[in-house]
């Protein structure tokens, strides 16, 4: 059974805020999962890499550049953050 | 723009005349709007009118797009006159409300993005408004796409048309729901591990998805990026067929997205006497109540035996193969898809968009708007997935279920060697009733046995009306090699009639 400790760790990892009764749920339902996946230790080393891999597949890569955007586009997207001011999306400090 | 009451909707037809512009298949439609029977805005009345009827029943809908709907079946009526227009031009679908429709709400059935609304056009949205179709809402499904029965919905479950005790399945529950109870003409629906799939074999719909990169996931709020891929939920195969050639293609704006020339695929001609169809020993051998794995449920199991037993009487030849790693495709799927869930939810933090709490510290608006935003399954799927990642456990469960995915892909690649094509369930048992695997998470999850094995390999998957347990329809699974959608939907036409 994962502990409680080990479970507020993870939820601290994930910036997740999860009430007592969340956590002890959450003991429950992980432990479980986990279980089943113990199941994968029974599973062979696989034979090559990428066997099946169809030769359409490749990297595609872009220039690293910052694209001007429309002012329409902009006021859309900064208009969805809950705080902003002069164009820019506000945060709280961080330290 | 004026009101819409029931009794409004095309005025010169009486009632039952009106209901029946609900049950066409796209080509009919099409065939009626050519032939000047009815408009599309005569079309678009009907089913605003059923979904005003139905929906409550139902929830289908997280929104109807009424305005919209209208307007784009005026600019539609106006294309027709002109002589020049495509099988979808007028024709009204609904779109799971985890792709992004250009000023409507896109919630991704979360209380975190309930009052989001979409700043542009997913790339599938704006190739079908280029053909010309109506857009009647956004559809139901489980909280971001994680789900296999609906239930995990901060805005309630969507019933199953065939019987409203029971789940119309997930994730994509309202896009299969509204095409079942002729809301819609078709829907598109996302599938990940099993979520075009699955309901549409619980709603007795035709559903496809696709291989992956096949079609663009630029506007599809992500859950599982390797994994994750849109496709049509349809009446029957013709529809699901012509939905698929108007979405799919490369996209640049999606980087995963493949591109194709026109293959031999899609000129060939496929018959089922020429067929070699697998069936794969494994699916049918996990008998009830041994060990973890639920077997397959009797009635499913003489369902799908019939189908592959007509493809067998109309020239197919049946080969039996192994897929010996099914037994890891489950743990393989519910490592990798939470693991990169918790990182392509990380985003949702209150900072940018969506639900934000903003007392305490920076912290603390992380802390709060995920604890208060997210549902049960999404913390749950995030918590797996950040816990698999994590350092310590890193090589024991992400590395590893990486390496099996490898075993899997390489099944399907033998396999494939000796057939054309694979049959096989899509689901262990029929509609389940509402609640009944919410406590077990496990078991929920065991639902998907035979659904995520296709996404974690990459190949295109179809599910098609078999049959029925009692009221409850049962879906065909039908696999094939990447890139062979033609092949696949050209069978299944052929299945349909054989299985009329």
């Amino acid at each position: 059974m994962i502990s409680k400790e080990e479970v507020e760790h993870i939820a601290k990892l994930a910036r997740l805020e999860l009430t007592d009764r969340e956590v002890e749920k959450m003991q429950k339902d992980l432990s479980a999962i986990l279980d089943y996946f113990d199941l994968l230790k029974k599973a062979p080393k696989s034979e090559k890499e990428n066997l099946y891999t169809p030769g359409v597949y490749k990297n595609i890569l872009r220039a690293d550049e910052s694209l001007q955007q429309d002012a329409s586009v902009v006021e859309k997207l900064i208009g969805q953050a809950p705080d902003k001011k002069d164009g820019y999306i506000k945060v709280k400090a961080i330290f | 723009m004026f009101e819409i009451a029931s009794s409004d909707c095309c005025p010169s037809r009486n009632d039952e005349e009106r209901m029946d512009l609900t049950e066409l298949t796209i080509k009919q439609a099409h065939e009626g709007l050519k032939n000047g029977e009815f408009t599309s805005v005569d079309l678009t009345k009907a089913f605003l009118a059923k979904i005003k009827a139905e929906d409550k029943d139902i929830n289908a809908f997280l929104s109807v797009t009424e305005k919209l709907a209208l307007e784009m079946a005026e600019a539609a009526d106006e294309k027709i006159k002109s002589g020049k227009f495509g099988m979808l031009c007028g024709i009204p679908c609904a779109i799971k409300d985890a792709i992004m429709v250009e000023g409507q709400k896109c919630t991704a059935a979360s209380k975190i993005l309930e009052n989001y609304v979409a700043p542009y056009d997913a790339t599938v949205i704006k190739k079908l408004k280029e053909q010309g179709v109506v857009i009647l809402g956004k559809t139901n499904l489980d909280e971001f796409a994680m789900g296999g029965s609906g239930e995990n919905s901060a805005f309630g479950v969507t019933k199953n048309p065939h019987d409203k005790t029971r789940v119309a399945g997930g994730s994509s529950s309202g896009s299969a729901a509204s095409v079942a109870a002729n809301m819609a003409i078709f829907s598109l629906g996302s599938d990940t591990g099993g979520s075009i799939r699955l309901p549409s074999s619980f709603c007795g719909t035709v559903g496809l998805k696709p291989t992956y990169g096949a079609v663009s996931r630029y506007g599809l709020i992500a859950f599982g990026s390797s994994l994750d891929q849109i496709g049509p939920i349809a009446k029957n195969i013709e529809d699901a067929k012509i939905v698929f050639n108007a979405i799919k293609g490369n996209d640049a704006k999606d980087a995963t997205s493949a591109d194709l020339k026109d293959s031999e695929d899609s000129n060939s001609k496929f018959q089922i006497s020429n067929l070699r169809i697998g069936v794969p020993k494994e699916y049918f051998a996990l008998q009830r109540g041994s060990g973890q794995v639920k077997g397959i449920d009797v009635e499913v199991e003489k369902i799908i035996r019939n189908a592959i037993k007509k493809a067998e009487d109309a020239g197919a030849e049946i080969v039996e193969i192994s897929l010996p790693s099914v037994e890891f495709a489950l743990a393989c799927y519910y490592i990798i898809a939470p693991c990169e869930a918790s990182a392509n939810l990380a985003r949702f933090d209150g900072v940018r968009y969506g639900l934000s709490i903003q007392d305490g510290d920076l912290l603390d608006v992380y802390l709060k708007s995920k604890g208060h935003g997210f549902g049960a399954e999404v913390k749950r799927r995030i918590m797996i997935g950040t816990y698999a990642l994590s350092s310590g456990y890193y090589d024991a469960y992400y590395k590893k279920a990486q390496e099996v995915r490898q075993l899997i892909k390489q099944d399907f690649a033998k396999a494939f060697e000796k057939v054309d094509l694979i049959f096989c369930p899509v689901s262990p048992v029929p509609a389940i009733k509402i609640g009944e695997r919410t406590d077990d998470p496990l078991s929920m999850y065991l639902m998907d046995i035979y659904t995520v094995s296709v996404n974690l390999a990459g190949l295109p998957g179809l599910s098609m009306p078999a049959g029925k347990v009692g009221d409850l329809p049962v879906g065909l699974q039908i696999i094939g090699k990447h890139f062979e959608e033609n092949k696949i939907l050209s069978i299944g036409e052929e299945m349909e009639k054989l299985l009329k």
